[in-house]
């Protein structure tokens, strides 16, 4: 299917010449762009790239089944142009955020405003969506939330118990991240890529390193590949624990929550026993990892590891057992298959709701190459799902683990990596515990960055929640939310 | 049957709680290294190899002038302990580091080496927060990190509720807040709102890089570096994200639960 598309191909993990980047006027180009979706591509990223007195804008497609990416560019435009999301609502957020950025008007699209701009002290969330009538009355949470949680704003429009519509607000978090990029990479862009999300430090310092890596034509030494994917389920191990522990605790189910919180840790610790963080800041570095899995502590980790999976096994089939927690979880919360793949869900909710979307299987690099998980899928959609989706996959990173582990690569850890390579496009994507976590990189003609942009999966499953909640309980929102469990900061950047 | 296979598993997971603070202190892991410790004599003449290594330029060498660390900006990542060619910035495997005072966590000078660690609360406060402390955490511009292992410390490895202090739902509950993140602009004005619903007296802890000096954002336009330029801050937690268990010795450091040789008594 992709062999036909006039976009440029190219595979997950590598770059290509900004020139090679075949280039559209921009209503031709929005043309083209909606003809890929319309066959089947998924948009990984959209975003423009300021030239002249305009802006190209830049599409990143995935053909998931043909495991191959693809990209376009428009030529420089200023104004308006019309609406993708019009046709394609998957669209819907990169287009706001490009009308944000580079003040390209999306003509036509439903809701344009802002995602995360700063308006005084807080941001600027503009009007809300409202439905009009005597029996609806509005809800209104957030920023600051009861617990301990990043800060957001949720707006329900309610009749009686029952959802009819959730706006979600972001942009607290924002720390502008990729404006500080522009001219690096700088001396803090390492601590900052593992800091996008702090609970998926592993995925987006990955992302990162391969993007440098891919910006030379290179790749970091199979040992340090090898590395970097075992740190990558050990962090979906940890949060995944975490995620069943906490959705437990929602429903009340104590025994599966206490022992959750406890066995997450356990993970965490099994990341610091590797480099000494428990998230794994300091592990993962372009063209490198700076510690080593050496046999004895191999050995180590191997041992406590099968007792910590021994554990959430048994926690879960507390759980797993509990007619109570199955009535409370099934059907509540529900995305359509269908509704999946027009918002382009990513990730573990996206597999919840039957899609087969996995970037270590459709867009295998590092060291999926040689050694893959089974993808695990579960059809409903619900919140029963998405906790079922995290159990299949607690085993199945276990068994992956458990096999890697066991067979290092020889071999260094580090390489010396050369520069980036100018006028180049690198693009880099790493199945995060959530989902796709996507870096795209443009550099200029001295090398440095010209333009990075970050897509946490968090930026593409906000929707999902909102729209798991329609004709939803309102009192079922905690569980709805902890079944995704996104990341605040990863949208805002 | 279900209810009686949930009691037997948890009858056989016994107590899982930490003997801390009566029993030792569980280890970091080997490769964490825990606290800094820097000798500014042993510097060379006019060495400054690792000023420009450090990621938050939390190191400074004025000319003429001995080194400087601030392990409130310090995010632990060592890269100047493996550049130092005097051995003269060490790891000390210490998990205390907790601060009441900004300046007590500038290192380097003779006799400054080490971060002051915090004393406690002094009487009046100590009196109503020394037995129940109840917190409400704000993450301003976290990134779910320091959020993550504050929550840790709820979980029945950790049992904070042992110690009286809580995490509630409400500023109205709460004597103090628990701020996490560099404050983003953004959360700017729920952050001072949020400080002025708690009642007076009312204390407020920084946690981790971030909110004690912006971590890696410093500098950037769209944050405020740290809780300290929005609301006044009286305990200090270093850390990228602190280690649970530095964040537990700040807070019990603060409340003199702690009998601990090295603490200044008020």
């Amino acid at each position: 299917m992709s062999a036909s598309t006039p976009f440029a191909l190219l595979a997950n993990s590598t770059a290509l010449p900004w020139t090679d980047v075949p280039e559209w006027p921009d209503a031709d180009f929005i043309r083209a762009t909606a003809a890929e979706l319309a066959r089947g591509a998924r948009l990984c990223a959209w975003f423009g790239v300021p030239e002249g007195a305009g802006t190209r804008v830049v599409a990143v497609l995935a053909f998931d089944a043909d495991n191959t990416l693809a990209v376009g560019r428009s030529t420089p435009f200023t104004g308006g142009y019309p609406a993708l999301t019009a046709t394609h609502p998957q669209a819907h957020l990169f287009e706001r955020e490009l009308w944000e950025q580079h003040g390209l008007t999306p003509e036509g699209h439903p809701w344009l405003k802002p995602v995360r701009r700063t308006a005084g002290n807080a941001p600027a969330v503009g009007d809300f969506f409202r439905v009009e009538g005597r029996e609806v009355h509005e809800v209104a949470v957030g920023p600051v939330h009861a617990g301990i949680i990043e800060p957001g704003h949720f707006r329900f429009q309610c009749a009686g118990e029952e959802v009819l519509h959730l706006e979600i607000a972001l942009g607290y978090q924002h720390r502008g991240i990729e404006e500080a990029l522009a001219g690096g990479p700088h001396r803090a862009t390492m601590s900052q890529m593992e800091t996008i999300a702090g609970d998926t430090t592993i995925a987006h310092a990955t992302a990162h390193a391969t993007i440098m890596e891919a910006l030379a034509f290179t790749e970091a030494p199979l040992r340090a590949q090898w590395l970097r994917a075992i740190a990558l389920e050990l962090e979906r191990l940890a949060n995944h624990t975490g995620d069943i522990g906490a959705l437990a605790n929602d429903v009340a189910f104590l025994p599966t929550s206490a022992a959750c919180g406890k066995i997450r840790g356990d993970f965490l610790n099994l990341t610091a026993l590797i480099c000494g963080n428990r998230f794994g800041r300091g592990l993962v570095r372009p063209g490198a990892c700076r510690y080593d899995l050496e046999p004895a502590r191999a050995a180590q980790l191997l041992e406590r590891l099968k007792s910590a999976l021994a554990d959430v096994e048994r926690a879960g089939a507390w759980f797993w057992d509990a007619a109570s927690v199955r009535a409370r979880f099934e059907n509540v919360g529900a995305v359509t298959p269908a509704q999946a793949a027009e918002i382009g869900l990513v990730g573990l909710a996206a597999r919840a709701c039957g899609l087969v979307r996995d970037v270590r299987y459709d867009h295998p690099a590092g060291w999926h190459r040689f050694a893959q998980a089974p993808v695990a899928v579960w059809p409903s959609g619900d919140v029963f799902a998405r906790a079922r989706v995290r159990s299949l996959e607690i085993k199945r990173s276990g068994d992956y683990l458990c096999e890697q582990v066991a067979a290092p690569p020889e071999g260094d850890l580090r390489d010396t990596l050369p520069p980036p390579a100018p006028d180049t496009l690198a693009v880099a994507l790493v199945e995060g515990w959530r989902g796709e976590v996507c870096h795209v990189a443009l550099t200029g003609a001295d090398g440095r960055f010209r333009r990075y942009k970050i897509i946490d999966p968090s930026f593409h499953n906000w929707t999902g929640l909102a729209l798991a909640l329609r004709l939803t309980a309102i009192s079922d929102f905690p569980i709805c939310n902890k079944s995704f469990n996104l990341s605040y900061c990863g949208f805002d950047l | 049957m279900f209810v009686l296979d949930t009691l037997a598993h948890r009858l056989n997971r016994g107590c899982e709680t930490i003997p801390y603070p009566k029993g030792p202190a569980p280890a970091l892991p080997d490769r964490h290294g825990g606290a800094l410790k820097v000798e500014a004599a042993k510097c060379a003449d006019g060495c400054s190899a690792c000023v420009p290594l450090c990621p938050t330029e939390a190191i400074t060498r004025p000319p003429g002038k001995p080194v400087g660390l601030d392990l409130g900006r310090c995010i632990f990542c060592a890269a100047c302990v493996e550049s130092c060619p005097q051995g003269a910035i060490t790891r000390t495997g210490d998990h205390r580091m907790a601060a009441r005072r900004r300046e007590d966590l500038v290192l380097g000078q003779p006799g400054l080496e080490q971060a002051r660690l915090a004393v406690a609360l002094d009487g009046k406060l100590r009196k109503l927060f020394g037995r129940s402390l109840r917190l409400r955490q704000v993450s301003a511009g976290g990134c779910n990190a320091c959020e993550a292992d504050t929550n840790v410390l709820g979980t029945i490895g950790w049992d904070l509720a042992r110690f009286g202090i809580q995490f509630v739902a409400s500023p109205r509950h709460a004597d103090g807040l628990l701020i996490t993140g560099p404050v983003s602009r953004n959360m700017e004005l729920a952050l001072k709102k949020t400080y002025d619903a708690v009642a007076a007296p009312k204390i407020v802890i920084a946690v981790g890089a971030c909110a004690i000096a912006g971590g890696p954002f410093v500098g950037h336009p769209e944050v405020n570096n740290g809780a300290g330029s929005v609301v006044p801050v009286d305990l200090y937690i270093p850390g990228c994200p602190p280690h649970p268990l530095t964040i537990l010795d700040g807070l019990l450091r603060l409340l003199n639960l702690l009998e601990d040789e090295r603490q200044r008594k008020p």
